[in-house]
């Protein structure tokens, strides 16, 4: 059954949309991340106009990411003060991102900056979550845990605007958060992902916030963030496709009740053994499409 | 059942053609008339590309071209380069006009109907297509190449023919050709010209208007989209804000 999607200006079958939403949706349920930076990709390969794969893939994180907030609102896993923070930061970087996309996409640009962003960020994510779960899992083998120290001093912690976030323990400075918040909103902007896949381990490892509280504060500030770029890409380029979000939505949240499923089978470093692999998979594909001589050098740009 | 009203369109026409070259044939030397099935593509939500019946009847010898033309547009191309090993855009240029979308029929190939000169002049074939770039922008040599990068990505597209398909004609008068028009027509005015030539040389030319334009729900969210864009983008918002609540009350009771 075929639908015409309106605003991406193609024909697609419904059951193929709905059918990517399942599997991402799987995927993001046994993994627990949000799946964005799978879709926007697959998207783009089935043709939809990247600055279309964009604008709507935010669109739909918005509700994905609103169906995980309130199951972690539930449990008290949300920061809601350092999830502010972070907001404020994000609000002002993809605000930033959604105008860099414009002049890139101008300047016949944004193409290629989209690929790279994927090739770089998820070559390192996905890289150091391997060498990660590899070492974790062999630390298990050797049950031989090394302590780490609860807490480091470095230069961070001498910022200023130092501020006190009671539920992650911490008290650092609040531009940290608001630096990442900022980075990961240009970002989440560019490449039409909800920035969970930077944002989760920057939490971690840069501002050093509790892992239980992470992915609650995490999707409690992409909702924003992604409803800014929703609203900036359809405000200013007319790029979301309300059709084609809702059929990806439904497609998504069948496949993540089965992958939620799944994953309670499986082991913690396995999963995040087997993301990493699955990331590298992505980068090196796009990776590739960069290097391969193209099929005709010659492309259509804008059509007025 | 499309099908069926179309059949019964398309002989209706041919009977009405058929008696009034019947009553004027003589008077009516050269003559060429022809008509559409539809003059409206309408894009629904179940559109995946439809196709346009075109028939007609001349009077007397000749060769019958078919060209449906879709609006014209500045077109911008893109060249690739390699750059530190990487392919990345690295020229780019503009078209003041190229035509959205150009199928073309003929009864013979096209060489064989008319002289470059004359397919030139009506633009008849997709060689033929005036795809020009200001001379000061690009060399002949270089024009020619961005030209052929242009018709190659068309084509890819299914926008442009990729050869003239065959007219098929039915005894020495009537003729009929089914023309394609993909799912991802562009939008806007047509022009279905029928041209009728006899040794190499246009005798005379018939142009019937085709819309393409979307309609129903589609055409609603599009204009939407374009018109109150703030408020599209609130309403995207709010609908992935309930799709997210929903599907959290369907995951709870899971």
């Amino acid at each position: 059954m075929q639908i015409y999607l309106p605003i991406a200006e193609m024909s697609v079958n419904v059951f193929l949309l709905l059918g990517m939403g399942g599997a991402i949706g799987f995927l993001s349920g046994l993994f627990g991340v949000g799946g964005g930076f799978l879709m926007t990709p697959l998207l783009i390969f089935i043709g939809v106009p990247p600055a279309v794969a964009v604008g709507t893939e935010a669109n739909q994180i918005v509700a994905s990411s609103v169906s995980g907030v309130l199951a972690h609102w539930r449990r008290g896993n949300v920061d809601l003060k350092m999830g502010t923070v972070l907001m404020v930061g994000g609000f002002a970087g993809s605000t930033l991102g959604v105008v860099l996309f414009k002049v890139l996409r101008s300047l016949g640009q944004i193409d290629l900056v989209i690929s790279l962003s994927y090739v770089i960020f998820l070559g390192i994510i996905g890289a150091l979550m391997l060498v990660e779960s590899l070492r974790s899992i062999r630390r298990r083998k050797a049950a031989a845990a090394q302590r780490r120290k609860l807490h480091q001093h470095t230069w961070i912690h001498g910022l200023p605007l130092k501020m006190r976030f009671r539920r992650s323990k911490l008290y650092i400075s609040a531009l940290m958060p608001f630096g990442v918040g900022f980075l990961v909103g240009i970002l989440a902007a560019i490449m039409g992902v909800g920035g969970g896949f930077i944002m989760v381990p920057a939490m971690i490892y840069l501002l050093g916030m509790p892992t239980s509280v992470v992915i609650g504060t995490s999707l409690f500030q992409i909702i924003f963030v992604t409803a800014n770029v929703t609203f900036l890409q359809a405000y200013a380029n007319q790029t979301v496709d309300v059709v084609l979000a809702l059929l990806l939505l439904t497609g998504a949240v069948i496949g993540a009740q089965f992958g939620a499923r799944a994953g309670a089978r499986l082991q913690g470093e396995q999963l995040r053994g087997l993301l990493a692999v699955m990331v590298l998979l992505v980068c090196a594909k796009l990776f590739f499409d960069l290097l391969v001589t193209p099929e005709d050098i010659y492309t259509l740009g804008v059509v007025h | 059942m499309a099908g069926r009203i179309i059949c019964a369109r398309h002989a209706l026409g041919l009977a009405v053609l058929l008696s009034v070259i019947g009553v004027h044939g003589g008077a009516w030397a050269d003559s060429l008339v022809a008509d559409l099935s539809q003059r409206l593509v309408a894009i629904t939500t179940g559109f995946a590309g439809t196709n346009v019946l075109l028939f007609g009847a001349v009077d007397g010898q000749g060769d019958v071209v078919v060209v449906v033309r879709g609006p014209d547009r500045p077109v911008t191309m893109r060249r690739k380069g390699r750059v530190l090993g990487i392919w990345a855009n690295t020229a780019q240029m503009t078209f003041e006009r190229a035509p959205s979308f150009y199928a073309v029929a003929s009864s013979r190939p096209l060489q064989e109907v008319a002289p470059p000169s004359v397919l030139a002049r009506h633009e008849l074939g997709v060689g033929a297509l005036r795809l020009e770039l200001a001379p000061a922008k690009a060399s002949p040599n270089v024009a020619k190449e961005w030209r052929s990068g242009l018709i190659r990505n068309f084509q890819r597209a299914g926008l442009y023919s990729r050869e003239e398909r065959p007219i098929t004609f039915l005894g020495n008068r009537l003729f009929r050709v089914e023309l394609h028009l993909p799912a991802n027509v562009p939008t806007g005015a047509y022009q279905a010209v029928t041209y009728l030539l006899r040794d190499g040389e246009v005798l005379s030319a018939q142009t019937m208007p085709l819309f393409v334009s979307k309609v129903g729900a589609e055409a609603y969210i599009y204009d939407f989209a374009v018109r109150h864009s703030a408020y599209y983008g609130l309403i995207a918002i709010a609908i992935a804000l309930m799709a997210g609540w929903l599907a959290h009350l369907a995951f709870r009771k899971a």
